[in-house]
């Protein structure tokens, strides 16, 4: 048996985690070490993952298959196409970014840190962080049904303590009154993901029964399913089939988030730190469009292209909805976070218009999302530390006092509003023409986004680091030497995947047209054979 | 010979990349890498043109492939670049220009902080401007147009700490994503139809399909060229935009950029050549902007935002000879290329002006300055007679030929067309003359304080000198200025005759640009007299004016035009109330929406479930037991999940 690689990219971030949390509270900034040494680490073995992929072998590679469960068929069953390859690399690349941006986020305020007690907010952040990368990568690589239930649910756990026991200092505001909103961003976090968890779990436990009464025992299989629904072994009643699409498909589009299950996102990007804010939006909101590619599309081909119309409509409202709301945001961090949930919008029309540019495109979205916003967010972190305040109106005239940080700022935000040059530019193209090709109206509402954004990031851009400098920035400091290799890396792999971003659309392609097949969907022909 | 082409691009990105990587120790050396590599970019295309003067006028095409961008599917996007007569005159335009308003820089902004930061800007516009003229395809041209978009943005904001910069850079990158709405739609139409984007292909196979596709195309092409070239309706930002400092006026917003909307109807001349309705689109959105522009330039006192309005109304002429077809495709170009010279001239001349007058802008705080700044005034004044039309200048030959295509047009719309270019002529004359007249003849107004006025703040007392009028001492500009100024006079007044002589501008371009002689109801010779009749009828009323009468120190009231003309025609009011007023009040009542009702309905639910938020207070005490405690809580959800399954 070979060696069992993606156990390993998901086994070395738990482990570390159980370390990190282990650090005796005196020995803090170990604990950060160890955690920042253990995501550099995952992020190697990631690569490893990367390279040991071959775009053009079978469709799910680097496989393992345990029994867990005999009784109900549950698997331990692991296995990664391109698409899967593309978000756990993008997930490995991040957290280190995201270790290294909170790391001062969770040192103990100075009565916490007294001798004797044995608090350890430190240790348990950076754990909480490595213990979220964990459960994500299982499940981009999880081909088994209950397993991914299993561990898209359990990251709710890590994710609420980081929502609901770290945020920004308070700064000007009351703190008492800060912990309320915490406490209220993460129990509405929990909640709605909750809710949408149980009806998926309704759905998988449908969908076993189905399998169970058609197939002789029941599976939870991915690829076991897709093959004998493809063999015509595995056939299920339209009403079946529409009932458990919706299941799994609401558990999917309260993560990923779809109008109008979106309100949980701006409470909790805003009231958590930064490099939690981008953990939420970066990586384990990707699970939720992730798993609506592989998923919903995989097991339910028909009533997939039933829903069509209607996602198609949410998603374009998603797409206005987010932006206008974004640009009617007084608070930085809300701000970024409408503005995802108008990108969200783009990943999800993309996969839906179901050609090869849309999911492809979509697929580019994930990544390129990630990387964009973790750029933006993580400077506006670096802005609010300095200033203690969340409020646009509070800045004003930085760029002057503070080029290096406005510069990179307006870099991260270009990303935003897809400036070609700039890795979203290319993936927001690709969703844009895949929809146009099949769905032309929907592509032409969907490019009106694109004015919108340039409205959100660069008034933005104006209110907060243009204009006359305000007497509380006077004194702001430029990025730090950390900060900036924060930065730094984040913006050259942006301009790297803007300007070549051939190496991942070859890793994804393939991925791609094994989807299209499943749903037996082929890119429309043009109506002009053209002059070469 | 091909690999150069990369070259010519790569040369000022290179600058780019130093000059805002390289940080402080660059300082002292910046604007001469910068100008470096900008004039090394112009050496490369004039070895390019050299090369491509030696063979055939058939076979001077270059293509280079140089890496594939984006290959999803049927959907083939390569970074590759295709050098023919047409991309040459933009290269050595945009090159030549550049390289000029570099050097000019190195002067103008030689008392910023920021000038090494301000260079890098200019090397960044080079690199996308003429990755814009050398894309191959759509897609990559469309990079370009967004790039010197972004170029523009950061050189008109490039005072940010001014306000009033920062809000124009905002508006003109906004207002050009409107037009960018069009490319974006036209490339995803052009993909849907014929399976690609590149020129060739997709110019050859217009035929094959319908009409109604083509004229959705074109639509969408002259929606995007609204946007860059600031032509009605999405004119507004050119204005404001002269917030930059001067030379990016004249690079940006005179010579070059704005004038890629042209090109891009030019270049795509043969979808626009199947259909007829588009075509119309385009000559009256021409027409219109060529009035409008002329008009507006008519109402400044800002010599700058006078030169702007001029700016629109000679594109509108350009875009007008652009929709004629390929009776005026050439002219076009040959109008883009001699009023790249004599309005960089112009706006280079302005900025000498403003550097010896304290940055004064105003007009009215001018008068009488050719003794004191000769240079200026001489170059200025060759410009100035170049842009009316007067005979023998470049601006004669190149309007002249576009006002005679546009009575060719034939018809009711010929003369109508024809007429509206005359008009314009007339008007041309009037503005620059106007300007001419209040900037370098009459009393020198700047010897007296300004009169202070309650309407107008811009000629109150500066508040930096604590209300005490300092007196300017008007001079003439550093070498490093004026030398720049002399070349592009030198433009100004020949080009027009050397692009003339034996049509030789027409047929350097037809190989690419496809070319038809027009033929005017009257003949040609009627057309130029009537447009030196038109020219002698706007000095004249100028002078009557300006020249004749003193300059008041205010503005007059004016008459209702006059008014509307200094508001550019109620543009900025027209989209404040039909776009942004309505669109505030929409954002304002999503906001309110998504808190009360969608997020209203959550509280409630989350209420109801039994005070889970009063109770999870207790969760953020602090204490590690309470965090085991739910830590718990949350295991005992995935338990039960568990043991639910156990049950079925």
């Amino acid at each position: 048996m070979s060696f069992p690689l993606l156990t390993a990219v998901a086994a070395l971030p738990a482990i570390g985690a159980v370390a990190t949390a282990a650090v005796p509270a005196a020995r803090r900034t170990a604990a950060k070490w160890l955690a920042l040494a253990v995501s550099l680490a995952t992020l190697v073995l990631a690569a490893v993952v990367a390279f040991r992929f071959d775009p053009g072998g079978d469709r799910y590679q680097l496989t393992e298959s345990h029994t867990w469960i005999a009784d109900f068929g549950v698997r331990y069953e692991l296995g990664v196409d391109g698409i899967g390859v593309a978000l756990i690399a993008l997930t490995a690349l991040l957290i280190p970014f995201v270790v290294l941006a909170g790391w001062h986020d969770a040192d103990p305020v100075e009565e916490e840190a007294a001798p004797g007690r044995r608090w350890r907010p430190t240790q348990g952040f950076f754990a909480l962080i490595l213990a979220v990368e964990a459960m994500v990568v299982i499940s981009f690589a999880a081909t088994d049904v209950f397993l991914f239930y299993v561990f898209f649910e359990a990251m709710l756990i890590p994710m609420y303590f980081l929502i609901g026991g770290f945020g920004d200092r308070a700064g000007a505001r009351d703190e008492a009154e800060a912990a309320k909103q915490r406490s209220y961003a993460a129990v509405k976090f929990l909640l709605y993901n909750l809710a949408g968890g149980l009806i998926m779990l309704a759905a998988v436990i449908g969908l076993y029964a189905v399998t169970a009464d058609q197939l002789g025992e029941g599976t939870f299989s991915l690829r076991a399913i897709v093959e004998a629904r493809a063999s015509g072994e595995l056939t299920m009643a339209q009403n079946t089939e529409r009932l458990l699409f919706l299941g799994f498909f609401l558990a999917f589009a309260v993560k990923a988030p779809l109008w109008p299950l979106h309100t949980w996102l701006p409470n909790a990007m805003g009231e958590s730190t930064a490099p939690v804010a981008v953990l939420i939006t970066a990586v384990v909101d990707k699970v939720g469009t992730f798993a609506m590619l592989r998923f919903c599309l995989g097991l339910f081909p028909e009533a997939s292209a039933w829903a069509t119309p209607v996602v198609l409509v949410l998603a374009l409202v998603s797409i206005i909805y987010g932006a206008l709301l974004a640009i009617g945001q007084r608070d930085i961090k809300r701000l970024i976070a409408y503005a995802s949930i108008s990108h969200f919008g783009f990943i999800i029309l993309g996969i839906f218009a179901m050609t090869s540019q849309g999911q492809g495109g979509a697929t580019l979205y994930m990544v390129n999302h990630g990387i964009s916003t973790a750029a933006l967010m993580l400077v506006a972190g670096f802005l609010i530390s300095r200033r203690g305040s969340r409020l646009i109106a509070d800045y004003g005239g930085v760029q002057k006092v503070a080029p290096v940080l406005a510069g990179t700022f307006l870099i991260g935000g270009l990303a935003t509003l897809s400036l070609p040059g700039l890795a979203p530019f290319v993936s927001e193209f690709l969703v844009l023409v895949g929809t146009f090709t099949r769905y032309p109206a929907a592509g032409i509402v969907a490019t009106f986004g694109i004015v919108l954004a340039a409205l959100y990031v660069l008034v933005l851009y104006q209110r907060t680091m243009t204009g006359p400098v305000r007497p509380e920035v006077e004194r702001m400091p430029d990025l730090r030497k950390r900060e900036l290799a924060v930065v730094a890396p984040l913006i050259a792999l942006l301009v790297l995947l803007g300007v070549f971003p051939k190496p991942l659309t070859d890793i994804v392609n393939p991925a791609v047209e094994h989807t299209l097949s499943d749903v037996q969907k082929t890119d429309p022909d043009p109506e002009v054979e053209a002059a070469k | 010979m091909e690999t150069l082409i990369g070259l010519l691009v790569a040369a000022p990105l290179l600058g780019a990349a130093v000059l805002l990587c390289g940080g402080r120790r660059l300082d002292r050396t910046g604007h001469w890498i910068g100008t470096a590599l900008a004039a090394a970019s112009f050496l490369l295309g004039a070895v390019l043109f050299a090369d491509m003067l030696g063979r055939e006028a058939e076979d001077r095409t270059l293509s280079q492939h140089v890496f594939s961008w984006i290959p999803v599917g049927g959907f083939q996007a390569d970074v590759a670049f295709r050098l023919d007569q047409l991309s040459m005159t933009f290269v050595l335009l945009i090159t030549g220009v550049g390289t000029l308003i570099h050097v000019y820089s190195i002067g103008y902004m030689e008392h910023d902080e920021r000038r090494r930061r301000f260079f890098g800007y200019l090397n960044l516009f080079l690199a996308a401007m003429l990755l814009l003229v050398l894309a191959d395809n759509y897609l990559l041209l469309y990079a370009g147009w967004e790039g010197v978009g972004l170029a523009s943005y950061l050189l008109i904001g490039f005072w940010q700490h001014k306000p009033s910069a920062a809000t124009a850079a905002k508006k003109a990158f906004i207002v050009n994503r409107v037009g960018d709405i069009g490319l974006s739609i036209a490339i995803m139409i052009m993909f849907t139809t014929f399976g690609t984007f590149a020129f060739s292909p997709v110019l050859e196979s217009v035929g094959g399909t319908s009409e109604g596709t083509a004229t959705a195309i074109g639509l969408m092409l002259l929606l995007a060229a609204c946007g860059k070239s600031a032509q009605v309706p999405l004119q507004s930002w050119l204005g404001d935009a002269m917030e930059g400092p001067t030379p990016v006026s004249a690079l940006i917003h005179a010579a070059t950029m704005v004038t890629a909307g042209v090109y891009l109807i030019v270049r795509s001349g043969a979808i626009f050549d199947a259909a007829p309705a588009a075509q119309t689109a385009v000559v009256t959105v021409g027409a219109v902007t060529l009035l409008f522009g002329a008009i507006v330039g008519c109402a400044k006192d800002d010599i700058k935002k006078a030169l702007a309005g001029s700016t629109m109304s000679q594109i509108g002429y350009m875009v007008l000879a652009a929709g004629l077809g390929p009776i005026g495709y050439a002219f076009a170009i040959m109008h883009l290329v001699t009023h790249g010279f004599f309005k960089a001239g112009l706006f280079l001349g302005a900025g000498s002006v403003m550097h010896g007058m304290n940055d004064e802008v105003d007009m009215r705080r001018y008068g009488g300055l050719r003794k004191y700044m000769p240079i200026t005034f001489a170059t200025f004044g060759l410009g100035y007679l170049a842009i009316i039309g007067f005979p023998g200048l470049s601006g004669f030959f190149s309007k002249d030929k576009i006002i005679e295509a546009a009575f060719a047009k034939g018809g009711t719309e010929g003369w109508i067309l024809g007429g509206a270019a005359l008009l314009g002529a007339a008007i041309t004359a009037f503005y620059m003359t106007r300007v001419m007249l209040m900037t370098f003849f009459g009393e020198e107004r700047w010897r007296n304080a300004p009169t202070p006025s309650p309407k107008e703040p811009s000629v109150e007392p500066a508040a930096e000198t604590g209300g005490e009028y300092e007196v300017p001492h008007p001079h003439e500009s550093p070498k490093s200025m004026t030398v720049p100024m002399i070349v592009l006079a030198f433009g100004s007044v020949f080009a027009g005759g050397l692009f003339s002589w034996g049509e030789a501008f027409v047929h350097w371009l037809e190989p690419v640009v496809p070319f038809e002689h027009g033929h005017p109801p009257v003949s040609a010779l009627t057309v130029t007299a009537a447009t030196v009749v038109a020219l002698l009828i706007g000095v004249g009323a100028a002078w009557l004016q300006y020249g004749r009468k003193p300059v008041p120190a205010l503005a007059p009231r004016g008459s209702l035009l006059t008014r509307a003309a200094r508001r550019d025609l109620l543009q900025d009011d027209f989209n404040h109330v039909v776009l942004v007023k309505p669109g505030e009040y929409l954002t304002r009542g999503l906001v309110y929406l998504d808190h009360k009702v969608v997020d209203g309905a959550v509280n409630g639910t989350a209420a109801a479930v039994g005070g889970l938020s009063g109770r999870s207070r207790r969760i953020q005490n602090g204490y590690a037991r309470s965090y085991a405690v739910s830590m718990l809580g949350g295991a005992a959800v995935l338990v039960a999940a568990t043991l639910l399954m156990r049950a079925v």
